[in-house]
């Protein structure tokens, strides 16, 4: 256990280290994420002329909640893998006593803990925009919140990584995500909230597990009643599933696995 | 006329390479596809419940989109290719075999590379303009002046991309400035009087210049455009496009050759 824990020291130290370098790099990546405050200035200006189900502040809420949920839970494991595939690079890690699995992991958590200070400076810009819609959550719905949001990453890394271990087949094996991405934009609440959505769009989307990675938690964060049960199911589900095809795949494509340019 | 030659030899040979990769175009076909689907189902929901975005109706705000896909096409066939060259260049130090050649750095640099995954945008977004122009019955004349704004717009673009790619001098891990450029351009989908008055407009005005990219040409195709319009937009594409070539001069003082 001790020694659990002194890699895991070890690794996200050097991590830290290496984001701490390349912060202008992190920096940017927080500045990709701002869509949801483009969006935010749009439907808070058409809303107030249209009889949509939310009201102007409602809207500005549920953007900054989406712009939040999204810094967290952006993963980009697949283009690394990929690249690491191509040149060569994961021989180097498959000899090491530890599944690469974990460095990604580490990786990513440690890169969401040195973005935070600029996601909240970005977020701070919003209420600035907005101080009439300025809110503090509920210290239970923060918890909460946080709970899903950690699941829908978990969710989001796990299947991600699936896809990664394509690269064992073929060199494209990004493509897939980025038709996941595709269906994660319109469906996941990303563009709007769903409830202007039209209902069988809605209905159509729950059935999917894309509300429930980024509208789901929004929600929780703007204080408004969520079918919890539910909701926490579809991730569970999706995890497991997820994990599953990663075990799979891992062990077939490592059978495939032939050492380029070690 | 010597520049012309470059640039037809670039490109033919860019192509030949790209054929290749055949299958690479038909998943730029159809991502192409799915984000037209995608684009047309985010900007419909606007158009509920008496929604409207700024004073455009439903086909107007298909021509910004139209023009923003063009723009978008722009971007993938001519620009991002030769974007992640620059950066590479940059970190293995080949960029001093470009320096010493005689031609103007900039200009091989911004050309060198022609990707056939743009044309689909392309295509879709002239098809759009087509189809929202005569739903419309826009007049043709309108067209031929909305040229103009059209050809500032694109060198708008081309400039800002040349001042971001210019920044890789100094920092060589930044192949994702791309992406946040793309993000902030996302907003070029929208006219400008969208957005709420002040912070909003200005930025997308003066900070980051999507009014002029898409919401002025397409003014000045619904022929509502007036000349203040027309003016602004030529010349804050002409400073930016100065800017852009002395902005790379005094980065390529700081460049430090990486391999020698």
């Amino acid at each position: 256990m001790r020694k659990t824990w002194r890699k895991i020291a070890a690794i996200c130290n050097a991590y830290f280290a290496m984001w701490v370098e390349y912060r202008a790099e992190i920096y940017l990546w927080a500045l990709a994420g701002i869509m949801p405050l483009i969006l935010m200035g749009i439907w808070n200006q058409v809303s107030k002329n249209a009889a949509f189900s939310l009201n102007p502040n409602d809207f500005v809420r549920y953007f900054l909640a989406v712009f939040i949920v999204r810094q967290l839970t952006f993963v980009w494991v697949i283009y690394e893998f990929e690249y690491l595939i191509v040149e060569g690079a994961l021989t180097p890690l498959l000899l090491q006593p530890i599944n690469p699995v974990w460095r990604f992991v580490l990786a990513h958590i440690t890169e969401r803990i040195a973005r935070l200070p600029f996601s909240f400076a970005i977020l701070a810009v919003g209420f600035l925009l907005y101080p009439k819609a300025f809110w503090i959550p509920k210290l239970s719905d923060v918890a909460l919140a946080g709970a899903v949001v950690a699941a829908a990453f978990a969710v989001r890394f796990t299947l991600q990584y699936a896809f990664a271990m394509l690269c064992f087949w073929t060199e494209r094996a990004a493509s897939i995500e980025d038709l996941w991405f595709w269906f994660y934009t319109f469906l996941s609440g990303l563009i709007a909230p769903l409830d202007v959505y039209p209902a069988w769009v809605r209905s159509a989307a729950e059935l999917t597990p894309f509300p429930y990675l980024l509208y789901f938690p929004a929600q929780i964060l703007v204080g408004r009643p969520v079918p919890l049960l539910r909701g926490c199911g579809v991730l569970l589900a999706w995890g497991i599933g997820s994990f599953l095809l990663y075990r799979l795949l891992w062990r077939l494509g490592l059978k495939r696995y032939s050492a380029m340019g070690a | 006329m010597r520049h012309l030659k470059l640039i037809w030899l670039f490109w033919s040979t860019s192509l030949g390479s790209e054929a290749e990769y055949r299958i690479n175009f038909l998943v730029a076909c159809l991502s192409s596809l799915g984000n037209l689907v995608g684009s047309l189902f985010a900007l419909s929901l606007f158009y509920q419940k008496g929604g409207q975005l700024g004073d455009w109706r439903w086909l107007e705000a298909l021509i910004i989109m139209a023009l923003f896909t063009i723009l978008q096409g722009t971007m993938r066939a001519f620009l991002n290719a030769n974007l992640s060259r620059i950066v590479e260049h940059v970190r293995t130090g080949t960029l001093d075999f470009i320096l010493l050649k005689p031609v103007s750095s900039q200009f091989w640099l911004s050309m060198r590379r022609f990707s056939p995954s743009g044309l689909p945008d392309l295509l879709i977004g002239i098809g759009m303009l087509g189809y929202a122009s005569h739903r419309l019955s826009l007049s043709p004349l309108a067209g031929l002046v909305a040229m103009l704004p059209l050809a500032s717009s694109l060198l708008i673009l081309y400039s800002l991309w040349y001042v971001i790619a210019t920044t890789t001098i100094w920092f060589v891990k930044i192949y994702n400035v791309t992406e946040v450029l793309q993000s902030v351009l996302a907003a070029g989908r929208f006219p400008i009087d969208a957005f709420p008055p002040g912070v909003y407009r200005f930025f997308f005005t003066f900070v980051i210049p999507v009014a002029f990219m898409t919401t002025v040409p397409a003014r000045f195709l619904l022929g509502r455009g007036g000349l203040d319009n027309l003016l602004w937009s030529v010349l804050f594409a002409l400073g930016l496009f100065t800017f852009s070539c002395l902005f790379w001069r005094f980065a390529l003082r700081s460049y430090g050759s990486a391999s020698s």
